[in-house]
Order: structure tokens, then sequence, then C-alpha cells
């Protein structure tokens, strides 16, 4: 005990009285309170964004707007003098379709990339991969929608035959590429949270590597690959720049990936900042909002469950 | 008078590196597509005419300018629409006044690809290619084989707030509105390069956006020949589907807008937007 206290007195340098309130101390508090409020503040933040959407949004919701017309009609018409119309089915199937196509892109991309980089690559090669593929989530979207614009949209109307190349098929692979790292990164870490007493096993009991990966890694990082795909889709479904620039912007329900659709997103961009603030237009875009939030939140937070119950598994 | 403030900062350094003491009047000028090329060329000239007012001119679309004349947050507002009673009520519930400066006409052509055989159009065909009610999916629908396209009509529109979304509208649709799978531009320009590029396309946009590697519809309404768009026909009321360019102050104009004003009016404004290929208010003599 003394032998203790003699080592307190010595690190405290304060002998006799035993007040440990220095600058240290201080120093010490202080960078906890900052901590802390960095910790509290993201909480604090969607707080916030969701009582700013919510009051622009709300009130239109409750007083203006016909939910059956707003997720029924097909037709978005909100500039109209007489009759505006606020249906945004044809924008949910423009985003629902651009996303989709973008998941069946991204998903044998991601997963192939993620089991080459945990289970086969090692050393130089490993690492090199690693550090393309966080260079390639960090390619700005706007980017991204350029290359959709400039190279895919020829390309397309070459390849297929088509008269217009900005379509569901472009905007699908655009987004399906700018998801794909992302996805990957996250898959990855399902991969390496499989523990190695697992392929040890497997290849102790004659196991080929392919059987190694197929019967006992990907189904035990079945959750967390999971969770890499509904990141995905929720990093799909808030995409703007590139969605806007790729897409056509066409108010449409798709029959083909040949067809131009709009985003739910990309309608927020392209009016919010040409109508008067706490006009219908106004309200009805908010509500797009609203909606957006909703969606991406439960995707987040499913994602997040599903990833949690690996950890624990 | 809204002074922007990064812009009124800049006017005062600018002031003090040239050694003046006044600082100068800065006139915040916003809106419609159509007009943001004339806008910018009246103010370039303005600065020959009085050095003191520097004017600011941005685009964005019709619904753009409106928004900020609601908002109080332009001098002046560019619109190639009227503002909606509804936009005007708000305008009044926020404390501005605004009032209507008819500058010039404009033509709103049709455009087509250059290889498109159908030289001529009816108001009635627009609105079989454009509106809800329309049936015309197809060019063989309208009886037109187009070469290097595959019957498809690629419709191209604008977005919902350009004020020349909204006169296409009423001129052609009517009480009709547009049908969906229409490719929604954001800018003249964007419509004039995507029809140039797409043999299937047909667009619309002010005539001052037209280009030589397009073909511009000669438009009959009512049985009538065909009347081609240009600054003649878009000025004596010929062309059916040309429409008066706005510009919109808070109130009467007082002071530099008024002059500023004044002068748009005047015959060297009104021989600039001549220049830019719109019709003017009044027939004039330009050099």
């Amino acid at each position: 005990m003394a032998a203790v206290e003699e080592k307190i007195e010595g690190v405290v340098s304060n002998r006799g009285a035993f007040d440990r309130r220095n600058t240290d101390w201080y120093i010490d508090k202080l960078v906890e309170g900052l901590v802390f409020l960095g910790g509290i503040s993201a909480i604090l933040f969607i707080i916030g964004i969701f009582v700013f959407i919510g009051k622009e949004g709300l009130g239109f919701v409750f007083e203006t707007l016909d939910l059956e017309e707003f997720f029924t009609s097909p037709y978005w018409e909100p500039s109209d003098e007489d009759a505006p119309e606020y249906g945004i089915l044809a924008l949910i199937a423009g985003t629902a379709s651009v996303t989709g196509l973008a998941m069946i892109v991204a998903i044998p991309f991601s997963l192939g990339a993620a089991v080459y980089i945990g289970e086969f690559a090692t050393g130089k090669t490993r690492e090199a991969l690693k550090v393309l593929v966080e260079l390639l989530a960090a390619i700005p979207s706007v980017v991204w929608g350029f290359i959709g614009l400039t190279i895919m949209n020829p390309l397309i109307i070459e390849l297929f035959d088509v008269p217009v190349g900005l379509t569901v098929l472009n905007a699908g692979i655009i987004l399906g590429l700018m998801a794909a790292p992302i996805m990957t990164s996250i898959a990855e870490d399902a991969l390496k949270a499989v523990p190695d007493r697992y392929r040890e096993a497997a290849e102790a009991m004659g196991a080929t590597r392919w059987q190694v990966i197929y019967k006992v890694v990907l189904p035990a990082a079945k959750n967390g690959l999971l969770g890499a795909v509904l990141l995905g889709v929720g990093r799909g479904f808030g995409e703007t720049m590139a969605v806007l620039m790729a897409t056509g912007h066409a108010v449409n329900i798709p029959t083909s990936v040949f067809d131009s659709v709009r985003a739910l997103t990309a309608t927020i961009a392209a009016e919010l900042g040409e109508t008067a603030v706490g006009s219908d237009h106004y309200g009805a875009l908010f509500t797009i909002g609203i909606f957006l939030f909703i969606i991406t939140f439960i995707i987040n937070l499913l994602a997040d469950l599903v990833v949690r119950g690996v950890r624990k598994g | 008078m809204y002074l922007h403030k990064p812009m009124s900062l800049l006017a005062v350094l600018l002031a003090t590196l040239v050694g003046s003491v006044d600082a100068r009047t800065v006139i915040q000028n916003k809106g419609s597509d159509t007009l943001v090329n004339v806008a910018q060329a009246w103010a370039e000239a303005y600065q020959t005419v009085d050095s003191d007012v520097a004017v600011a001119v941005s685009g964005g679309g019709s619904g753009t300018g409106i928004a900020a004349m609601i908002n109080g947050t332009v001098d002046i507002a560019n619109a190639s629409r009227k503002m909606k009673d509804k936009e005007k009520k708000m305008a009044k519930d926020r404390g501005q006044d605004p009032v209507e400066h008819i500058v010039g006409y404009d033509a709103l052509a049709v455009f087509l690809h250059k290889d498109n055989p159908s030289g001529t159009m009816t108001i009635e065909q627009l609105a079989d290619i454009y509106g809800r009610k329309g049936k015309a999916r197809k060019w063989s629908d309208l009886g037109i084989t187009v070469p290097g396209c595959k019957d498809k009509i690629v419709v191209v529109s604008r977005q919902n707030n350009s004020g020349t979304y909204a006169y296409f509208k009423k001129a052609v649709l009517g009480k009709d509105k547009f049908k969906n799978g229409t490719l929604d531009m954001h800018g003249s320009k964007d419509v004039v390069d995507l029809v140039e590029k797409t043999p299937c396309a047909i667009g619309y946009s002010g005539l001052a956006y037209a280009t030589d590697h397009l073909q511009m519809v000669c438009i009959s309404k009512d049985g009538k020949p065909c009347v081609s768009p240009s600054v003649q026909t878009a000025g004596d009321g010929s062309y059916p589907i040309a429409r008066p360019l706005m510009m919109y102050t808070n109130g009467q104009p007082e002071g530099a807008i008024k002059a500023y004003m004044d002068w748009i009016m005047s015959d060297e404004g009104q021989c600039i937007i001549s220049k830019k290929g719109y019709a003017p208010v009044r027939p004039v003599q330009c050099n």
C-alpha cells in the first residue's frame, strides 16, 4: 500500500497534500468533455436533421398531401398551376430499378474482390489491393456521373443500338461500381471475422481451398456479407449526383433496362433550389426527403443489426 | 436595395484597390435560362454607361428567379413566363411587390435532328407527341420515317420549373399535361446538345439556342400555312408559339434599378436583345 502511494505521489509530483487536481487533471477532464461532445454530436445532428426535414415537410403531409396519390400515382407534375400532381410511384420505380441493377453488378464484383483479398492474396498484393479499393471509394460521385454521361452514354448507344444511352443500364452500372468498394471493405471484414480454426479444421478434413471458402468461410460470414449488401443498397438509394447525370431524368416506370428513369434523390436535387420556400412543391420535395430518410434509416439499421448478429454469434 | 454580402464586399475591395471612395452599387439579377445570355450582355454593356453600378447575373430558370423574388433575395428577376397568381400572393405575403416589365419576345423553336425529313408540324402533332392524351410514341405514328432511328420518339423536355416548359405546356398542350417518359433537361443548351446527337429526338427551347446542326420546325396552327421561328415572326406575332420575356422588380423601380431598366428599354438595350436572337419590344434601328 505504502509503495503504491509513493508511486502515485511520484507521478502526481504533489507531495504532502493528496489533491490530484493539477494541470494534467484539468486537461484530462477537458479532453474527456470534448470527446464526449464529439461522441454525442452524431446523435444531436441526426435529431436536428430529422426535426428540420420534419418541420419543413410534415405540414404539407398533414394538410395538402393525399398519401394514396403520393404512393400510387406515376405522375409527378408539382409545378402545374391548376392541378399539381404529386405522385412518386415512377420515381420510386426509378430508384428501385437503378439500385436493383447496381446490386446485380456490385455483388459479384465486391464478393469476388473480398474473397480474393481475404482468402487468396498475400503480402504486397493484398496491401496494394486494399489501398486501391479504398481509393476507388474516394472517387467523387460527380466524376462517376461524368463518366456515365460522356463514356457510358455513347458506348451504350453503340453497343445496343438504342436511341439514348442515359438509361437504367447506364446508371445501374455506374452505381454498382460506386457501391462495390464499400461493399468489398465490409465483406472483407466479415470474412476476416471468421476464426482461423474453422479453416484449419476444414483443411484438416482434406477440403480444398474452394471447398473451405464455399462450405465453411462464406456460410460463417453470411450475416456480415448480407450487411455489406444492405449497406450497398443504402448507398444506392441515397446516391444523387451520378444518378441525376446518368439516368436521363425522365419520370417513367421502366419496362426495360434501356428506359430512362428519374430517381427520388435526383428530383430533390434538381428542383429544390428553384422552388419558393414554403410552397406546396417545396413541401412535396421535403416529403420525398422524409421518405428517403426513413428508407435509408431502416436499411442501415437492418445492416447494423445483421452485422452485430455475426459478431455475437 | 438588397446588397449581396460577398459581392458588396468585393465591390468595396475593388473600390479600395482602384482608389475610389465610393463603393459600387450592385444589382442582383437572376432567373430564366432563356434570358441569361441577354442579361449578361446587358450587364456587361452597362459598365460603359454607368461604371458605378455592377449587375450580377445568374441563371437557373424562371422558377429560380421568381422564387428568389418571393424570398426577397434579388433586385430583378428574369422570367420567360408570367408569375402565377399563387406566386404573386406568396410574394405579397412576404412583403414583396413584384412589378412586371416586358423586355422582349422569344420564339419557342421546336428542334429535330438534321436527318429528320419532317420540316413542318402542326400544333396538334406536337401535342400528340408531348401530351399525356397524345398517342404518338413512334415516328411512324405520324407517318414519318427517320433515317438512323429505330422509330421510337425520344421526347426531350425541360425540368418542371422552367419557364420554357410552362409556356410550351400552355401554348401546345393547352389543358393537357406532359406525358411521362420525357427526358427533362436542366437547360436549353442540354436540349440542343441531345437533339443534335440523337436522330430519334425532338426538343424545344428559345430560338437563340438554335445551332446549324439542328433542324427547326416550321409550325402551323389552326390549318394556317406554317411559320418558321425567327426574330421577325416572333416580333410581329405571326409565329404561333412566341412569348413575352419579362423582368420583375420589387415595386416600381427606383434609383439605380430604374436607370438600368430604362436603359434596357432604350434603343441601345433593345439592340442588344435583338442581336442575341430575340425580338425587341418595338422595331429599332441597330447598326
